[in-house]
């Protein structure tokens, strides 16, 4: 559990308003500068040492993303994309800080983009959250009009609904104003990103917690997780449980602990039967690997990911093959239709799992050949839920 | 990928009202000149906004013509997103999130509510021409689950209880006020601000 003295999220409760001047109150910006004056180098490291891993999913080092910017930005412009299209079902963190605490998310994006040396920064926003663009077209004007931001341009970009968006290729294809194709890689976007030019991804949640880390230091933040899980975690935790929310913990925590600890137990009348750790493409587990330490490269042997932390619960009510057609229904709307083994995978896949008996060879094959030749994570992950279903849940087989 | 009908009955031409002229060439200006197709998302939104929230292909041909891009790779973008509608909507528009959190919560509920009250099937404007509903894709908001987006406002912790009155005050175009239907602030957690341990929720 969190000391009372580590809550930095101020507004849980959202009575203290999201605003300029009721963020001032709570201290954001009041040191903005003398953190950015202690130099890129400095600032990288901390970021590396307090292992603050990417949390949009991929959980790649943010210290190790920001030292990839080129050094001098010369005639080559390059640009910070701020990626706010939160559409893993089951993740709603994002959503929760820009509604509630927009200000500190802004703060750390200028302290990225000076630190990356980037004039330009895009904020790309899923247009389901209509209160959230209402909240950053004024705040954003608000610091303009303050001249908080005299060196950076701020760019929000509307999505329109597609999943696919939230992959950072595909994003940057989106704002390029293309169809939210993936790109191959190499080459990588750090290198030909937006418009050709070197580009870096980061999350809302990721940008959230910068100032926080380089203000109290990297083991503030590090010393907060769990043995051999540095760091703090924001779990989305939905489903069957009686306080469903987002769920401020130590890295590696486990599903009995977020249940129990901080969700105040199951539903009346459910029994915990399974979990998905990573939303709809991490996979499904039994409620009997409930003491699995939820953090990145912890559930891959069982098939599974933690991705963007939405732990989804089911109980004894629910059906898994009925989830896992549902997910696999989700990921034949969002297939882009670029490659084939996911455009045409996910629709036979979920004509395959409508049947009340599952052609359980086929349907593995399938799986198989999804995950090896599709171009992008969606393809590759989609088959997830089926495989778990299919390996942790033969009761209903 | 999900495929889009695209309307019948089309009208013959489609430009920018005066106002949204101006709000078009605004958003051009964001854009240097050799990138100006970059802007066929937000024009595509203005246009939405100008046909009540649908767009016909005459304004496809429009946008095209005003970006100095082919009508085809202007269909592709509207026909890719789905946000963008190209079938005319009901006045309420009402997205019901069936993604596996709200599944779990009772979305199913909603939909059923949605044939009884709205129409038997989704993307019908219903006989009053009032509403019409559709199935989405997570809207984010599984922690107010089953929920539904209706216009611009979420409707939260939707129960079997309460959406056939919702759904009637959207019919009656009279729209109930957005929010948590369980007395939420938001997303905040449930309740009251303690959890069982006696420590603050999140």
């Amino acid at each position: 559990m969190l000391k009372q003295e580590d809550r930095i999220f101020k507004n849980l409760y959202n009575d203290l308003g999201s605003s300029l001047n009721d963020s001032l109150k709570r201290d954001d910006w009041s040191n903005t500068k003398e953190l950015i004056s202690k130099g890129k180098e400095w600032i990288i490291n901390e970021i590396k040492l307090s292992e603050l891993r990417g949390r949009g999913g991929a959980g790649f080092p943010t210290g190790v993303k920001w030292s990839f910017a080129p050094k001098k930005v010369g005639s080559r412009p390059h640009y910070l994309v701020i990626n706010a299209d939160e559409s893993e079902p089951g993740t709603f963190k994002d959503r929760y800080y820009l509604e509630k605490d927009p200000h500190r998310v802004l703060e750390g994006m200028l302290i990225g983009a000076s630190v990356v040396g980037a004039e330009d920064c895009y904020f790309y926003l899923r247009d389901e959250y209509p209160e959230i663009r209402v909240i950053l077209e004024e705040e954003i004007n608000h610091l303009k009009t303050e001249g908080l931001v005299p060196h950076t341009r701020i760019h929000l970009r509307r999505g329109a609904g597609a999943y696919i968006c939230g992959e950072e290729s595909a994003m940057i294809e989106s704002i390029e104003g293309k169809r939210g194709y993936p790109r191959h890689r190499p080459p990588y976007v750090a290198e030909v990103g937006i418009f050709n030019k070197p580009t870096l991804v980061n999350n809302i949640e990721t940008l959230f917690w910068i100032r926080d880390i380089i203000e109290n230091g990297p083991t503030w933040f590090s010393d907060q997780g769990k043995e051999g899980h540095p760091g703090l975690r924001s779990y989305s935790v939905s489903g069957r449980v009686k306080q469903p929310g987002v769920k401020i913990a130590p890295a590696g925590s486990t599903v009995r602990e977020l249940i129990d600890d901080y969700c105040g137990g199951m539903q009346d009348g459910h029994e915990f039967r399974a979990y998905l750790p990573g939303g709809a493409s991490g996979g499904i587990l039994p409620a009997n690997m409930d003491n699995l330490p939820l953090d990145f490269g912890q559930l891959e042997q069982h098939g599974c990911f933690v991705g963007s932390h939405a732990v989804i619960i089911l109980s004894n009510k629910d059906s898994i093959k009925e989830a896992a057609l549902n997910l696999l229904r989700f990921f034949e709307d969002e297939s882009c239709g670029q490659c084939s083994p996911c455009r045409v995978g996910t629709e036979k896949a979920v004509k395959m799992m409508e049947q009340d008996n599952w052609d359980i060879d086929l349907l593995s094959e399938l799986a198989a050949t999804m995950q090896d030749a599709s171009i992008c994570g969606l393809g590759q992950a989609a088959s997830n839920p089926l495989v778990s279903a299919i390996r942790f849940f033969k009761e209903e087989f | 990928m999900s495929v889009k009908k695209v309307y019948d009955k089309q009208p013959d031409t489609f430009e920018f009202t005066k106002e949204n002229l101006v709000l078009a060439e605004n958003i051009l200006n964001k854009y240097p000149k050799e990138r100006k197709k970059s802007a066929v998302m937000p024009l595509l939104y203005l246009a939405q906004n100008q046909n009540d929230n649908w767009i016909p292909l005459a304004a496809l041909k429009y946008i095209g013509k005003f970006l100095s891009m082919p009508y085809i790779n202007v269909y592709e973008i509207a026909t890719f997103y789905s946000m963008y509608n190209l079938s005319p909507v009901g006045k309420y528009f009402v997205q019901v999130c069936t993604t596996t959190p709200c599944l779990l919560r009772g979305a199913n509920e909603i939909v059923k509510a949605c044939q009884k009250k709205i129409s038997k099937n989704e993307n019908t404007i219903s006989e009053n021409g009032m509403c019409s509903w559709t199935e989405v894709e997570c809207l984010g908001a599984c922690v107010n689950a089953p929920m539904m987006q209706v216009n611009r406002d979420y409707y939260e912790d939707l129960s079997k209880n309460n959406i056939e009155k919702i759904l009637d005050s959207f019919m009656q175009d009279d729209p109930i006020k957005p929010g948590s239907f369980r007395n939420r602030k938001s997303s905040a957690p449930e309740n009251n601000k303690i959890n069982g341990n006696g420590i603050n929720n999140a």
